[in-house]
This record gives C-alpha cells, structure tokens and sequence, in this order.
C-alpha cells in the first residue's frame, strides 16, 4: 500500500512537472496574421516600449476595423522584454509558442541583435521599430524601421558643417548606450572631413546620468559653441536645465532620440529648449493628417503625447501590412514561407509613413528616409527650410 | 558505522547526480515527441548556468560560510574572456567543441586567477564587511569591462580605453569587445547537452571537495575558524582555494552563458544578478547542493511561466490588463511567499515529520529485506 503511494505520488509529480513545461502545441495551422511585439515594458527603457506596445495596439485595431490584411484580421500579442538580452530571447519563445508569424521587435539594439539571432534561424520576419544599430539588420530577415546609427551621426556632423553652424563642438554622450555611442563613433569619423573641430568629448553611463556639470564645464572651458547630444531627452532636459545654470549658452544639436523633450519630461521648463536643433523624422505636432490622427488617437487612448518610438512602430504595422498586401502572403505560408515573400518585396516598397515620406529599404534591411532637421521656437517644433 | 556513514554519502552523491541525469532523458524525450514548448526549451541553456552559478556559489556561502555578493562579477570574466577567444579563433580553429572546450577552459582559468587577486586582500575580512567588498569588487569588474575596447585584425589584439576609432585598426580588423556594447558575434556552441555535461562536472568537483580532507578542513573553518586554527589548519589557504574555485566555476557557467547569445553587454552582471544567485543559494538552502539545483530551476522558470499564466487569464477577461503588466511584481510576492512559507518553523517541523516518516518506512523496510 505504501509504496503503491509513493508509486501514485511520484506519477502524479512527473506528469504535472510535464504538463507545466510542455505549454501549448507547436504546429497549428495558422489562419490569422499574429504579429508579435517586443520590448521593454517595465524597467530603465519602460517608456520606450510601453510607446511602441500602445502604437502597434492602435494600429492593429485600426488595420481590423478596415478588414484586416487582405481580409486576414491581426492578432497581436506584446512581451516584455526588461531591456535584457536573455528576457528578450524569452519573450520571442513565447510568443513563438503562441503562434507568431511576423514580429515587430525588439524596441532596443542589443536585445533586437540577440533576438535576430533566433529569428534568423527560424526564419522569420522582423522588423524592429527602433533598434538602430547595425548589427541589429546583419542578418538577411531583419529590416528597420528607424535610421541607423551611422547614417544619423555622418548625417549630423555634415549637417553641422554644409550649414557653418560652428567652429568648435563639443560632444556629450552615453558610453553604455549602443544608440548613443555608435551616433558619436561616426559623428567624429564624419567631424574630421569638416570644417569645424571636436573641442571635447565628454562620455557618462547610466550609472551617473544625475549631474552633467562636469562634462558642460569642459564644454565650456574648451570654447565650444555647438554641443551635440546625440543621447535620449531625459539626460537632455536636465543637460538643458545644468546648462542655463551655468550660464552657458552654446547651440544644442540632437539627434532622434532627442524628441520628447517638449512633452516627454515632467517639470521641465520647455523655454529652456528654445533653439534646440534636432535631426528627427517625427514631430509630434507635425501638421500632416496621418500624424495628426495617430497623436490624437494615442493622446486619447494613454493619456500622453506618442514618441518617436510610438510612431515608427506605428508605421511597422503599415509597412508589414503594404509588405504582405503586395507580396500576397498568406498565413498559410508558414513562418518561412513568409519571410521569403516579404524579404523579397520589401526592397522593392516604397511608403509614405509618418516618421519619413517615400522610405524605402535596402536588402540589407537598412531604411532610407529623410531626417528633418527641426529647431524648437516657441515651445514647438518647426521645420527648418534649407 | 564508518562504512555506513560513507555509503550514505556515496548514496546521496548518486541521487544527486540522478536527478540531473533523469531530468536530462526526461527533456530529451520531450524534445523528441514535441511536447515541449520553444519558450521552455529556449531556457535550458540559461537553466543549467543558474544551476552551476548556485552551485559553485554554494561553495563560498554554503561551505566556506562567507557571504559573497560578487559572484556575476566572476561570471562577467569568464564570459567576456571566453566570448574574445571564441571571436578571434573563429576562422583558426574550425573544430566547434574543441574550441568551446577551450573556450571554457579560459574563461574558468581567468575567473579563478581574479578570484584569487580577489580573494588574497578580501578574504581577511569577515560577515557583513566581506559581503560588501565583494560587492564592490563586482561593481568594479563590470566598469572595467565597460570601458575596455578590443579589436584584432592581421597585425594581432588592439586595445584602447577610449573608442573603437581609436583602436587604430586595419580595414579587416573587427572589433571583439565594445565597451559598454559588450561582445557581439560569439557562435553560438551551447547547447543542453554540454549543459548538463558542465553541470554534472561542477557537482563532482564541489562534492568531491567538501567530502575531502580539505573540504572538512574548509568547513570546519566555517563552524569555528579559532578551534580550526589551533589544530594547525592554514585557514588563509583553504579559504582561498574555496573561493577560487567557486570563481573558476562561475566562470566556466558564464563562458556557456555567453554563448547562447548573439551579443551581451557587460551591464548584465550587474549586483541584481549576484543576488539572485544569492537567492537561488538561500532558497534552496544553505549548504544544500541539491537545495541549489531545485532552487535555481524554480525560480528561473517561474517568472517565464507567469507569461504564459497572465496572457491565458488576460485573454478572457478585459479588467486584468492590470495583472499582466505586473507580472514581476507578482513574481517578487511568490518570492517573499516561499522564502516565508520554506523557512517558518511550522512548516519546517512538518517536511521533518514527513520525511521523518519518510526514512523511517525505508529503514523498516531493510529490517525485512
């Protein structure tokens, strides 16, 4: 009777051990477009992915109301990620389990790269909204949304010089950052070929983005009148804030990452952006009625004003959608069968979205787009006519 | 009875190593006839490093009886030297376990020597006053790595603590380690099986230390170190070479750690990290190898299971958009609840009754037999 028991018991545990791990089933024939998304929900990075959760949302239910893609509705299923490499691995397992045909991920460079790897060897489709590194795209199946890291630092530094905006630049950025850094790295390859010099460099890490005096005060001291910030709006805004403090008064040159600035941080005191120069291919108050629909959709549904991570995953939707429509995938294609489809078109597209008119890719995955260069009057972006 | 006694031990060490055995047929099984999911089976590799990093960690919080907060400072070595020698003898040698093999060996052999740098100043210290020099020790190691760039190319390594740009390199050189960024383009050579391979090994070197000579030595350096001074026991030596080799391990499991990825950032192993191993070695209980096992297991899985559980109630319900977003708050509270409901002494007195009970039908049943 006793062992008979333990016999019972040791039953019991293997097949309950067994069923938590087996999840769901693995082959179903798939009848729905299911769009997976990736990103950092909780954590430094929360407010990026938390943009790019709610953009893709938006859009998906405004893609089903018309019919869905071809008449296919869109599931769509998000997953944190933590900003960490081995959650975001994770994150794609999951929702590889549940069916995924197209993914939409991840919202920062390094887990995107991480991720790539795995969805290079499955075979499927990802487009990462944000993720600007190189490295991101090396593979054949990825393609981007936003610009990469080069084409806006090379974009910057000859921006700086065609229009004679300095003579002496300085540089602060994030040294942990792979956005920040790889920005600066051809920033100051592209800086050498200009007119101007680089007075100071001055790096900081996201253990000690408080107190940016130090690195203004050699700004300064260095003679600097251009300071290029190739870094995200929260350091921004309290670079802005330190800077005034000083009474220093160089003209601030962004990038991207810098939009937000007006909206994004509490408490901060939008008339110390004045004459921020930005290079973005998103504005929030743009006047176009595509993106004004969107920010207003998004204003109503969350409660604030979209990012420019919220629109270029607002836009991946769109460019999956025109990608699908014009290859003529189906979900019955499988995963592969997808991708193939649609890494052959997408070199062959050309969309009008809200971060960039005509965009078109490489096969390579790399985007072409026009980065506006924007300066901020009147605490409001305005485009600046060259 | 002394024989008894050992066959005990030997009989103990044996189930231990058949729980990792099973488990592993058991998986592959499941492997084989699709029963398992991806998102579970994307988590072995990263299962089986927790299991070795709890392991090796075991050594120093359990046996030695030091509490160490640095242990992902350890793993950060391993990993980051093991991924460079990965990158630049990708093209020399072609045979992948080799390689990985020796991969490993490195990494483990670097994390052991700065365990020792380490441990030579640090180990005089003792309790809280330890804890928080390893702490810092591991703060430190992942800074350096921070600010560390590599590059090779046909004229060999470069090094700069500034850019890549300034590592001078030629047009076919490739940057290995990227500062902050980290390593990127490791192949990717970890697999279960060679994780369950490493962890078998990990637990036939620690239980073979702590069953040794020194392993008593060791331990009775942590029951008393005066008693153990006055017997002639070199209480600097055998602590160190506890340390060390919970070092070189942790190494070892993050060299197999690295590999399962594309790139990593030294900003991974961070203190966060050292303290969850921390809380695999706590939970399981201290000085508990198998304890360790389970522990690190559990806890790994559990937070990943949470998806799969908050997605399916959030799919049919509208109001728990809430619970979804939680997801690790709710991971923190089952953390408290078990830490709590393990260690009450309520709870504590029935697993004895029960196993009590347990071993005494056992014993029983020998009388027959």
């Amino acid at each position: 009777m006793k062992k008979m028991k333990k016999l019972l018991s040791l039953l019991v545990v293997t097949t309950m051990v067994a069923s938590m791990l087996t999840g769901c089933g693995n082959s179903k024939e798939a009848t729905t477009w299911k769009i997976g998304g990736i990103g950092p929900a909780t954590g430094d990075y929360a407010q990026y992915g938390l943009g790019v959760k709610n953009a893709i949302q938006i859009a998906v239910d405004e893609i089903n109301e018309d019919g869905g893609i071809n008449g296919v509705q869109i599931e769509y299923r998000f997953e944190d990620d933590e900003t960490n490499n081995e959650k975001s691995v994770n994150a794609y397992n999951t929702l590889k389990d549940w069916g995924m045909n197209i993914l939409i991920g991840s919202v920062t460079s390094g887990c995107s790269i991480a991720v790539s790897g795995k969805t290079s060897q499955d075979h499927m489709f990802q487009l990462t909204p944000s993720a600007s590194s190189v490295d991101a795209i090396k593979n054949d199946n990825v393609f981007q949304v936003c610009f990469t890291d080069p084409n806006q630092g090379t974009g910057a530094a000859a921006y700086i010089g065609d229009n004679n905006m300095a003579t002496k630049v300085a540089v602060i950025y994030d040294s942990s950052d792979v956005y920040s850094s790889g920005i600066y790295e051809k920033f100051a390859l592209e800086a050498a070929n200009q007119p101007y010099e680089i007075v100071a460099t001055e790096a900081f890490t996201k253990d000690s983005k408080t107190d940016f005096t130090v690195q203004l005060k050699k700004a300064q001291e260095a003679g600097a009148d251009l300071v290029f910030l190739p870094i995200y709006y929260t350091e921004a805004a309290l670079i802005l804030s330190q800077a005034k403090t000083m009474g220093y008064a160089p003209t601030f040159f962004g990038c991207d990452g810098m939009d937000g600035i007006l909206t994004g941080v509490e408490g901060f005191d939008t008339s110390l952006a004045e004459g921020v120069i930005l290079l973005t291919p998103f504005a929030a108050d743009a006047t176009d009625e595509r993106t004004q629909a969107f920010v207003k959709k998004y204003e109503e549904r969350y409660g604030e004003t979209p990012n420019q991570f919220a629109a270029d995953a607002y836009d991946a939707v769109y460019i999956v959608k025109a990608a699908i429509e014009e290859s003529g995938a189906t979900p019955a294609d499988g995963v592969s069968g997808i991708c193939d489809k649609l890494v052959k078109k997408m070199p062959e597209l050309k969309y009008d979205g809200i971060t960039g008119e005509g965009m078109t890719w490489s096969a390579t995955g790399e985007v072409n787009k026009n980065a506006k260069a924007m300066v901020i009057k009147n605490g409001a972006y305005s485009l600046i006519q060259n | 009875m002394k024989k008894l006694t050992l066959n005990k031990q030997t009989k103990s060490n044996l189930i231990t190593y058949g729980i990792i055995v099973i488990a592993y047929f058991v998986i592959q099984i499941m492997i084989a006839t699709h029963t398992m999911s991806y998102h579970m089976q994307g988590m072995l590799v990263t299962v089986c490093s927790y299991i070795i990093l709890a392991v090796s960690l075991n050594l120093t919080v359990g046996i030695l009886g030091e509490l160490s907060l640095g242990h992902a400072g350890f793993m950060c070595v391993g990993a980051f030297v093991g991924a460079s020698f990965s990158i630049c003898m990708k093209g020399i040698i072609t045979f992948t376990p080799l390689r990985f093999f020796l991969a490993l060996l490195i990494g483990a052999l670097a994390a052991g020597i700065v365990g020792i740098l380490i441990g030579t100043p640090v180990l005089r210290l003792k309790g809280d006053y330890l804890a928080i020099v390893t702490l810092a020790f591991g703060e430190i190691i992942k800074n350096v790595i921070n600010v560390i760039y590599m590059g090779i190319d046909k004229n060999g390594l470069h090094f700069s603590t500034k850019d890549t740009v300034s590592l001078g390199m030629e047009e076919d050189g490739i940057a290995v380690i990227k500062g902050a960024q980290g390593v990127t383009g490791m192949p990717q050579d970890s697999n279960f099986t060679i994780g369950i391979i490493l962890i078998l090994l990990t637990l036939y070197i620690v239980l073979h230390l702590i069953q040794s000579r020194d392993g008593r030595a060791i331990m009775s350096i942590r029951d008393n170190q005066i008693a153990a001074e006055s017997v002639g026991i070199h209480v600097s030596k055998y602590k160190l070479l506890a340390f060390s080799i919970s070092a070189a391990l942790a190494g070892m499991a993050g060299v197999f750690y690295i590999h399962s990825f594309d790139n990593m950032s030294s900003s991974v192993f961070d203190y966060n990290l050292s303290i969850s191993i921390l809380v695999f070695v706590v939970l399981g209980g201290i000085g508990s190898i198998r304890g360790s096992i389970i522990a690190a297991t559990v806890l790994t899985i559990l937070p990943e299971l949470l998806r799969e559980i908050l997605y399916s109630i959030s799919k049919d319900s509208n109001v728990s958009q809430v619970i979804t977003n939680s997801r690790m708050l709710i991971y923190s509270i089952i953390l408290i609840v078990m830490m709590i409901f393990n260690w009450s002494p309520e709870v504590k007195e029935w697993t004895g009754k029960f196993f009590g009970k347990f071993k005494k039908n056992k014993s029983g049943k020998k009388e027959v037999a």
